[in-house]
């Protein structure tokens, strides 16, 4: 369809791939983002909107220190955001809480958070485990069952839905050619370049990014990658709007920008996301009311289920392939937290031509080939 | 503003609306009674703060939400009035605390 050509395209309009475009706009580059269309199971519109520290990198501290790169890029990207598009996302870094409903949840989280600071590499991130009376200090509103809980400094939200709608905008400010309605079926290598078939026609680029959430999958063995994903399928309940009671996120549970209250730590292997599991509903709400006994008295709005982008280990995958030079494959659960080093950092090594190794090397997929492989993220 | 094909009659009902008397049909709603007390019925919205009357009529729109006996939120046009009952516009957010 488009004889024009592109320095690079990124296939996947979600927000790890408009991050990434939005990023190389700004540097310049001739950029398409090849997306699907509304009906795509986008996680990017069901996400839970944290920008999350305290519990990433358990099996791998470069994980850590990446997340915590992010959570330092936040506001630059939301200000710059704001700068150029006019729009709000609604960042703010508060510090967040994983609370305790009992003794046995609260030495299990001490456990973990003991390991993952234990490990060789591992950053510092501020993260501390709190009686009940130092949560009560800060969330006053704790209900009786609450008996202390980890409160990290760096942790924080945005308005998720927002801020894809930032990117969106500046990808148009930018001249970035956003093709909806073109899911990638071949990918060709012809004359230097990318040739990519869709149904609207071929697009064709001297560099590509795969950024398609759990359909990197199939994408990545097309041009010599490996990108092993494991989604699950997790459940958000949302109150109606309340004035402002809870200053900090929780890891399951937060009052966003515009005064609801979103709730949601489901994890299930099922994958349909047309469907609710009513009973882990029912689980998520019980323990909303056990943390604050105010909620009880909410109405629940709106629920929904959504599928995760989530890699076999549960870390990012960033790689250059061998077997195609300028192919890179982009794959992350943590499309919000981790978008300024996808705006900033990956974009401007893709821009170059060359992944940085010493930033990005210990994100290699070969670790999935070696025996043993890495432990699971506690994402 | 509206004004009713006949005045409430001895069974009429009482409520108080932010502290102001209003006389009602035993059977209107809530909003019905707002609409024809002749008070600014209009509600400011949760997010931006503009000003909202009643609309649909029929628990569609929630734009007649209002806090009944200290609680907020309710949809006016789904609640019958009830004598003593004790109405107010809603200002923005619902309060946690009620």
């Amino acid at each position: 369809m488009t004889a024009k050509d592109y320095d690079v395209a990124v296939i996947g309009g979600g927000l790890l791939g408009s991050s990434i475009a939005w990023g190389l706009g700004k540097l310049g580059q001739r950029v398409a983002v090849l997306d699907e269309g509304d009906i795509a199971k986008r996680a990017s519109r069901a996400n839970f909107a944290l920008v999350w520290v305290q519990s990433k990198g358990l099996g791998m501290p470069d994980y850590m220190a990446w997340t915590m790169r992010a959570s330092q890029g936040w506001s630059r990207l939301a200000e710059e955001l704001r700068d150029h598009t006019g729009v709000d996302v609604s960042h703010s870094r508060p510090g967040g809480f994983h609370l305790a409903l009992s003794e046995r949840e609260l030495a299990q989280r001490a456990d973990m958070l003991r390991r993952l600071h234990n490990q060789p590499g591992a950053v510092e991130t501020g993260v501390e485990s709190l009686d009940r009376e130092q949560v009560r200090r800060m969330l006053p509103q704790i209900g009786p069952e609450v008996v202390g809980g980890a409160y990290c400094p760096h942790d924080g939200h945005v308005n998720s839905l927002r801020f894809l709608r930032a990117l969106h905008t500046g990808l148009k400010l930018f001249g970035v050619d956003y093709l909806p309605e073109r899911p990638v079926a071949a990918i060709a290598r012809a004359g230097g370049e990318f040739r990519l078939s869709t149904p609207r026609g071929e697009v064709r680029a001297k560099k590509i990014a795969l950024a398609a959430g759990n359909a990197n999958m199939d994408l990545a063995p097309m041009v010599g990658l490996d990108a092993p994903m494991a989604p699950t399928r997790g459940q958000i309940l949302v109150t109606e709007r309340v004035a402002p009671f809870l200053r900090h996120p929780l890891a399951t549970l937060r009052q966003t920008d515009e005064g609801t209250v979103m709730i949601g730590d489901s994890k299930e292997e099922a994958l349909d996301d047309r469907v609710q599991n009513i009973g882990v509903n029912a689980v998520m709400a019980d323990r909303a009311r056990r943390y604050f006994p105010m909620l009880g008295r909410l109405n629940i709005v709106r629920s929904w289920s959504g599928v995760r982008v989530m890699t076999r280990d549960g870390f990012p995958i960033y790689e250059e392939s061998k077997t195609h030079p300028g192919a890179f494959v982009a794959c992350c659960h943590s499309g919000v937290t981790l978008a300024p080093n996808h705006a900033y950092d990956i974009a401007a090594m893709i821009a170059q031509g060359a992944l940085d190794e010493g930033r990005v090397g210990a994100f290699s997929a070969r670790r999935f080939a070696a025996p043993g492989e890495a432990a699971k993220s506690h994402w | 503003m509206f004004a009713r094909l006949s005045e409430p009659g001895p069974d009429a009902v009482r409520i108080v609306v932010d502290g102001q008397d209003v006389r009602a049909r035993r059977g209107d709603s809530v909003a019905a009674a707002l609409l024809a007390s002749g008070l600014d019925a209009r509600r400011e919205t949760a997010v931006s703060g503009a000003k909202r009357a009643p609309y649909c009529m029929m628990g569609v729109c929630f734009d007649c939400l209002v806090t009944i006996d200290g609680v907020g939120n309710r949809q006016g046009c789904l609640v019958p009035v009830e004598d003593g009952m004790r109405v107010e516009l809603q200002r923005g957010k619902r309060e946690t605390s009620r």
